[in-house]
């Protein structure tokens, strides 16, 4: 139980000095900025404590805002991920996820690709039409969310593929 | 007395969600408000820290641009320090008319964004530097934005890249006045709206500050005329201006305070008021 608390904490610092350090330099094509810091929600242990995941998704989103001066769309689209994580479990895994022994981070099946799929749009357009704020850039919102899912999603496969070695340490 | 308490333990994720919800939508709703409003920024100590670091590490990688840049800016004030010899060639626009009117801050971009609809820059100075907001900021090449927040060691700066960023403009031939805004579409291109019909716009015209701006000096390079259309709706002219600033690799930069700010606003609530 120790160890996953400390996982789980490590995984937070981690992945905010990630998207801190190298992810909000990355601007494809001028526009495209990936997200993986979303992965912390994503990994969190399906039966750990509700809470404290809805607390420290709020405070990454947070933190995420002050470093990109975005002033709170971030914070919004982390705790309705949070929040909304059980529902896509079930309709990702099946009703009785909780039963089963779900790890994300394992080999990639179709059940785990559309998991993270759903996540990463949810997010993503929640995240862009709170940025944009306004009716008139509405389709700009719908735009921006297919291509950054995209490439989120990209790279969140590949880290989940990266980081797997390191855990049956 | 019992069900509220069991009405609350059974519900207490939700009323958890609802409250972090509502804390956050605000901060974005506040965010969005008008002029101003931010209330979480990088603009703090442990952002703006930390960010600093990761600026100095990677300010390396552009030393050779910002040593041409430098050398660049050198050579043109000395060809205006070379060709002011002569009183009664002097060019009457080059050079602010009051000396000490204006004073400068010298400051650097730990921050910048560029791919959103509003995009703010950090600096590495705030108000123990003398930093206040609504000060301008310009680089050697013209306008970059001005100052929205300040904490004590850092400051946010609005971005001509902005869709909140309204300045006064002026072609420079001609001082046909407009209003620079931006679009949102791209990083390279803003946009001068309201310039009247009767004015002569020809592509390639250099935009500089207007002289009613209270936040900018006069005559600040901002950009070139890349396109020109009518607006359906008022009737009046839309220009592309291609930006002098390559906003999107920005390094040192000048914050700029009029002193005479306070004067002229009061001066001209007074009037208004009347």
């Amino acid at each position: 139980m120790n160890s996953t608390v400390l996982i789980n904490i490590l995984r937070f610092l981690a992945l905010l000095a990630v998207q801190v350090v190298v992810c909000n330099k990355i601007s494809l094509f001028g526009f495209l900025v990936p997200y993986p810091y979303i992965l912390y929600i994503l990994l969190y242990p399906v039966n750990g404590n509700k809470a404290v995941l809805l607390i420290s998704a709020f405070f990454l989103g947070l933190f995420i805002d002050m470093y990109l001066n975005t002033g709170g769309p971030h914070s919004v689209a982390c705790v309705v991920l949070a929040y909304m994580r059980p529902t896509f479990f079930k309709f990702s895994f099946g009703v009785s996820y909780e039963y089963q022994t779900i790890k994300i981070n394992d080999r990639l099946s179709p059940e785990r690709l559309s998991f993270i799929f759903i996540c990463v749009v949810l997010h993503h357009l929640i995240l862009f039409l709170l940025e944009m704020f306004r009716f008139s850039l509405i389709l700009d919102a719908l735009l921006h969310t297919l291509y950054t899912t995209i490439f989120t999603l990209i790279i969140c496969v590949i880290t989940i593929y990266l980081i797997k070695p390191a855990k049956q340490l | 007395m019992q069900q509220i308490v069991n009405f609350l333990f059974k519900n207490s994720i939700t009323l958890l969600f609802l409250l972090l919800l509502g804390i956050s939508l605000t901060f974005t709703i506040q965010s969005h408000a008008y002029h101003r409003s931010q209330a979480v920024s990088s603009a703090n100590a442990v952002t703006g820290y930390t960010s600093e670091q990761i600026n100095n590490v990677e300010a390396y990688f552009g030393l050779r641009e910002q040593n041409e840049q430098l050398a660049a800016e050198n050579a043109q004030l000395k060809r205006l320090l070379y060709n002011t010899q002569d009183s009664t060639n002097r060019p009457p626009v080059t050079l602010p008319t009051e000396l000490g009117t204006y004073k400068v801050i010298q400051s650097k971009v730990i921050i910048n964004s560029y791919s959103k609809q509003d995009n703010y820059l950090t600096i590495s100075s705030g108000a123990k530097d003398g930093i206040k907001p609504d000060m301008g900021v310009v680089s050697s090449q013209g306008v970059i934005g001005y100052i929205e927040n300040t904490s004590a060691g850092y400051a946010t700066v609005i971005s001509v890249l902005n869709s909140k960023f309204r300045l006064g403009a002026k072609i420079k031939k001609n001082n046909h006045f407009g209003t620079l805004t931006w679009n949102g579409k791209n990083t390279g291109f803003a946009q001068l709206v309201d310039v009247p019909r009767l004015a002569t716009v020809i592509k390639g015209d250099t935009i500089v500050t207007g002289a009613e701006s209270t936040i900018f000096p006069e005559n600040i390079p901002i950009g070139t005329i890349e396109k020109v259309y009518i607006d359906k709706k008022t009737n009046y002219y839309t220009l592309d201006i291609r930006l002098f600033n390559d906003m999107t690799s920005l390094g040192y930069i000048y914050v700029i305070e009029n002193k005479d700010k306070k004067e002229i606003e009061q001066l001209q609530q007074a009037t208004t008021n009347e």
